[in-house]
C-alpha cells in the first residue's frame, strides 16, 4: 500500500549529491512531492527533505539506494506519526479586493496568516502549517481573486532523533561502534543494516 | 591485485594506527602542474598501463605522460569504448583498479557503455576525462559535454576537478572508492586549466577512510549464527555465488566452507572461475541458459545460501515463483542488494572474505551424498537431449559447443576466456574449463556486445603471462573491429576465435521460439575477416570442417603473437537448455 513518506538524508555538502539522490528515483519512475535542501545542525553537513508517496518496501530499497552513495552519511524515511513537519505557502492577492471586502482580512486571520508585503496593487500574505490549510486557504481564497501561489517543499524533524552530532563522531572514527550499525529507524532486520 | 590489497590492508592496518603513520611522507614541497600530479598519483598508486585515446582537452595530460613513458605503458585504442573496455579486461583478470583516459565531449561520451557496463558489473575503473576551461563550462564550449551529469548514475561516484591543487586529494579519493567495498567506475573530470595550472605539491596521501563511506561493514556474529544453524539443520543446502567471491578475494574461504559444508554449489556468470570447473561440488550455471540441476533444484532446496550475487532477473526468472520454499541467506557486502530482489531470511552484510570463514567455523562437516547425487542424476537428462548432441554432433554442421570441449582439450582450462554477447557466450560458459579464478571475463550484466575484443586485449595486459582467448560472434565482433589495430600497433597476444553463426544468433533464437520465426534483421553479413586480419597484419584462417578444429585451434594457440580463427557454425543452432522469459528456473526447457 503506498503512504506518505518522509525521507531525511544527511550528506557531504558536494556538488552533484542532490542530482545523485534525485535520479535514484526518476530511475524507478517515483514522483518527487517536493525536495528541500539546507544545511543541518551540524556545520558543512546537508540534510535533504524528500516527500513522496510510495510502498514502505520501494521507500526501504530507495533509501538503501540512496545511502549507498559515497557522499551520503545516513538515510532515514519516516511516517506521519514520527515527524513534525512544515510547509510555507505565499498568497497573492489585489489589495482593492481586500479593502472592499473585510470579510477576506477575517477569512486570513482564521488561517492565521501574515502580511508580508502590501503594496497599492498587490498584498501577500504566508501561512505555514500542514498541506490541508494551505490548500484549505488557496480555495477560500480563490473566489476573491488569488493572483498567484506558491508553496514550499516539507521541512520535517524526527521526533525520536538526537540530532547527528553522535552519528557523526562515530563516522569520523575510523571503527565505527556498534552503535552505528544500529538502525532506529530503518530497522525491520535487527540493526543489520546502518540506516 | 596487489593494489586493492594495499588499500585493504592499510585500512586494516590504519585503523590500529594512528592516521600520520598512514601517510606518505611529506616531501620537499615541489611546483608542478596539475597534469603532472595526475601521473604521480598513478605511479603513487601502483598503475602501470592506462588506456586511453588523447585530444584536446586533455592535451596537457598526454603532454605530461610524454615524460613518464618509462613509467608508466600507455596503449592507444582505436575508440574510447575500446579504450574503456580494455580498462574493464584489464581490471578483470588483473584484480587492479583499471585506469583510461579520454578527451572531453565525444570522448568523453564514448566512455559511456563501458561505464554502465563496469558499473553494472563492480568493476574497477578510474577514468580520466579532459574538460574544456573552467570558464567556459555552462557555455556550449566546443567539445563540451556534461559528463559529470551524464555518468551520474553510472559511476560508483565522479567529481570535476577545476583547480590543480584539488588533484592528489581528489585521485587518492578515486582510487580508494573505485577499489574498495563493492567495487565500481569512478570519473574524474579535469578542466583543461587545472591540467596547465602549476601548484606547489608535497607529495600523494593514499586514501583509506572517507567519512561517509564505510566500504566494510562490520559483520553481526549473530547473524552468522543463525545462518549456521539454518545451514547445520538443512537437508538439502545449496549454494548460489556470483562475482562477490572474486572481488572479495576469498576462492580459498569459499572452497574452505562448501567443503566443509558438502554443499552444492552453482555460478552466476560472473561467478565463474571462482571454483574449479572440475569441482567435485561444482554444479554448474544458473539461470536462463544455466544448467538443469541448478535452475530446476533452486526450487527444490530447503536453505539457499546466496554468496557475492545480486539475483539478476537472468538467474532467477520469475521472482514470484522463485525458491519459495528456501530459507535464504545472502551474503552481500552490498546492503542494497540484501532484499532487493529476493527477500532474505538471514542478511549477512559483510566482506564475504570475514564472513566465509566465520560461518565455515561454525558449520558442521556434512556430505549431502544423496542430495549431489540428485544434481547428477539431472546432468545425466541434459546429457541426453542437450549436451552430447551440442559437444559430439552427429551431423555435419559445426557447433559452437564441439569448438570449445577441443578449446578445453587444447588449454586444459588454463586460459582466460573473454565472450562477448550471445549464444557464443552462452555456450562458452556453459562448457568452458577453467581451473583457476579471474579466468572468465564477460559483460554480464549489461551484455554489452562489442566488449570482448577491447577486453581481451585489456585482459591480457593484465595477466601477461596467460593465454587470453576471445571467443566472439560474428555480430559482436564488427561492433569494436578496430581494435583490431590496438592490437597491431601493441603487438599484443590475443587469440580471437569468431564463431560465425551468420545471424545475430540470440536473437535470432528468440525470433525462432517466440516470434514465430519471423527473422527481422538478424541475418548479418560478415567481411572476410581473415581479409581483414590480414590488413591490420594478423594472421588468421577460417574453417568449417569438423576434422579442422583439432589443428586450427592449436595453430591458433600456438602461434606467437594474435591470431584469428573464423569457425563457421551451424546456422540455426540454439541454446539450451532456457529458462523463458516470464516462466519459473523449474520451468527450464530442454528443447
Ligand atoms: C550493444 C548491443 N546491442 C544489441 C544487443 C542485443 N543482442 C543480444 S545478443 C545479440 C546477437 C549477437 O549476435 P552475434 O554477435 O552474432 O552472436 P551469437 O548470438 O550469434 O553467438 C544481440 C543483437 C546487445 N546485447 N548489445
Amino acid at each position: 500500500m503506498k503512504k506518505e513518506f518522509t525521507i531525511t538524508v544527511y550528506g557531504e555538502n558536494q556538488i552533484g549529491l542532490l542530482n545523485r539522490i534525485a535520479i535514484i528515483f526518476v530511475r524507478r519512475k517515483i514522483n518527487i512531492d517536493s525536495m528541500n535542501t539546507s544545511p543541518s545542525e551540524i556545520v558543512g553537513i546537508h540534510r535533504f527533505t524528500i516527500l513522496i508517496d510510495e510502498t514502505e518496501e520501494v521507500v526501504r530499497k530507495v533509501c538503501r539506494q540512496i545511502e549507498k552513495q559515497v557522499d551520503v552519511l545516513k538515510v532515514y524515511f519516516n511516517t506521519e506519526e514520527n515527524i513534525v513537519w512544515q510547509e510555507m505557502a505565499l498568497y497573492k492577492v489585489s489589495t482593492e479586493q481586500i479593502a472592499e471586502k473585510a470579510k477576506v482580512e477575517r477569512l486570513l486571520r482564521e488561517f492565521g496568516a501574515r502580511v508580508v508585503a502590501i503594496t497599492k496593487d498587490f498584498t501577500i500574505f504566508e501561512t505555514t502549517g500542514h498541506r490541508e490549510e494551505t490548500d484549505k486557504l488557496v480555495k477560500v481564497l480563490e473566489p476573491y481573486g488569488l493572483t498567484e501561489f506558491v508553496r514550499s517543499a516539507r521541512i520535517a524533524i524526527m521526533k525520536s532523533s538526537r540530532g547527528f552530532h553522535e552519528k557523526l563522531k562515530e563516522f569520523e572514527q575510523r571503527a565505527p561502534g556498534e552503535e552505528l550499525i544500529e538502525n532506529e529507524y530503518l530497522n525491520q532486520r535487527q540493526g543489520v543494516f546502518s540506516m | 591485485m596487489e593494489k586493492i590489497e594495499t588499500i585493504v590492508d592499510q585500512k586494516e592496518a590504519s585503523d590500529k594506527l594512528t592516521a600520520t603513520k598512514t601517510a606518505t611522507p611529506v616531501k620537499e614541497v615541489v611546483e608542478i602542474s596539475g597534469s603532472q600530479a595526475v601521473l604521480e598519483a598513478f605511479i603513487a598508486e601502483g598503475v602501470d598501463t592506462i588506456f586511453g585515446y588523447p585530444g584536446g582537452a586533455i592535451m596537457p595530460i598526454y603532454d605530461a605522460i610524454y615524460d613518464y613513458h618509462d613509467r608508466l605503458k600507455h596503449i592507444l585504442v582505436r575508440h574510447e569504448q575500446g579504450g574503456i573496455h580494455a580498462g574493464q579486461g584489464y581490471a578483470r583478470s588483473s584484480g587492479k583498479v583499471g585506469v583510461v583516459f579520454a578527451t572531453s565531449g565525444p570522448g568523453a561520451t564514448n566512455l559511456v557503455t563501458g561505464l554502465a557496463d563496469a558499473m553494472i558489473d563492480s568493476t574497477p575503473l578510474v577514468c580520466i576525462t579532459g574538460q574544456v576551461f573552467a570558464h567556459l563550462l555552462g557555455t556550449d564550449a566546443f567539445q563540451e559535454v556534461d559528463v559529470i551529469n551524464i555518468t551520474t548514475p553510472i559511476t560508483k561516484w565522479n567529481y570535476q576537478i577545476t583547480d590543480a591543487t584539488e588533484i592528489p586529494s581528489v585521485l587518492a579519493k578515486a582510487f580508494h572508492i573505485a577499489g574498495s567495498g563493492r567495487p565500481g567506475p569512478v570519473l574524474i573530470d579535469i578542466t583543461k586549466n587545472a591540467q596547465l595550472q602549476k601548484f606547489n605539491y608535497s607529495g600523494y596521501k593514499k586514501c583509506t577512510f572517507i567519512r561517509s563511506y564505510r566500504p566494510k561493514p562490520i559483520v553481526r556474529k549473530e547473524y552468522v549464527e543463525r545462518a549456521a544453524q539454518l545451514i547445520n539443520e538443512a537437508k538439502k543446502p545449496m549454494v548460489i555465488f556470483g562475482q562477490g567471491v572474486i572481488l572479495g578475494k576469498a576462492e580459498n574461504e569459499f572452497k574452505a566452507f562448501i567443503e566443509k559444508g558438502g554443499l552444492p554449489a552453482a555460478w552466476t556468470i560472473l561467478g565463474l572461475s571462482a571454483l574449479p570447473t572440475d569441482h567435485p561440488q561444482n554444479v554448474g550455471m544458473l539461470g536462463m541458459h544455466g544448467n538443469y540441476g541448478p535452475n530446476v533444484l533452486t526450487n527444490e532446496c530447503d536453505v539457499l545460501i546466496a554468496v557475492g550475487m545480486r539475483f539478476d532477473d537472468r538467474v532467477t526468472g520469475r521472482l514470484d515463483k522463485y525458491a519459495r520454499q528456501a530459507k535464504v541467506i545472502h551474503l552481500d557486502i552490498d546492503p542494497a542488494e540484501i532484499d532487493k530482489n529476493v527477500k532474505a531470511t538471514v542478511p549477512l552484510w559483510g566482506d564475504c572474505k570475514e564472513t566465509l570463514p566465520m560461518l565455515t567455523a561454525l558449520i558442521e562437516k556434512k556430505q549431502h551424498k544423496e542430495w549431489l547425487a540428485k544434481y547428477n542424476e539431472f546432468t545425466q537428462k541434459e546429457i541426453d537431449i542437450v549436451i552430447k548432441d551440442e559437444l559430439n554432433p552427429t551431423t555435419d554442421e559445426l557447433t559452437m559447443g564441439e569448438v570449445i570441449k577441443v578449446l578445453n582439450e587444447l588449454t586444459k582450462g588454463d586460459a582466460i576466456i573473454v565472450t562477448d554477447v550471445g549464444q557464443h557466450q552462452m555456450v562458452t560458459c556453459r562448457y568452458a574449463k577453467f581451473n583457476e579464478t579471474k579466468s572468465n571475463i564477460t559483460s554480464g550484466g549489461a551484455g554489452t556486445m562489442g566488449f570482448a575484443l577491447p577486453a581481451a586485449i585489456g585482459a591480457k595486459f593484465g595477466a601477461p603471462h596467460r593465454p587470453v582467448v576471445a571467443v566472439i560472434g560474428d555480430g559482436g565482433v564488427q561492433m569494436t573491429i578496430q581494435e583490431l589495430g590496438t592490437i597491431m600497433q601493441t603487438g599484443i597476444d590475443v587469440k580471437i576465435l569468431i564463431l560465425n553463426n551468420q545471424f545475430l544468433g540470440m536473437v535470432r533464437q528468440w525470433q525462432q521460439l517466440f516470434h514465430d520465426k519471423r527473422y527481422s534483421f538478424v541475418d548479418i553479413e560478415s567481411p572476410d575477416y581473415v581479409m581483414v586480419a590480414k590488413g591490420y597484419r594478423i594472421e588468421g584462417q577460417s574453417i568449417s570442417k569438423r576434422d579442422q578444429i583439432k589443428d586450427a585451434l592449436s595453430t591458433m594457440l600456438n602461434h606467437p603473437g594474435a591470431y584469428l580463427l573464423e569457425v563457421m557454425v551451424g546456422k540455426e543452432n540454439n541454446v539450451f537448455p532456457m529458462v523463458p522469459q516470464g516462466c519459473s528456473v523449474a520451468e527450464i526447457r530442454l528443447s
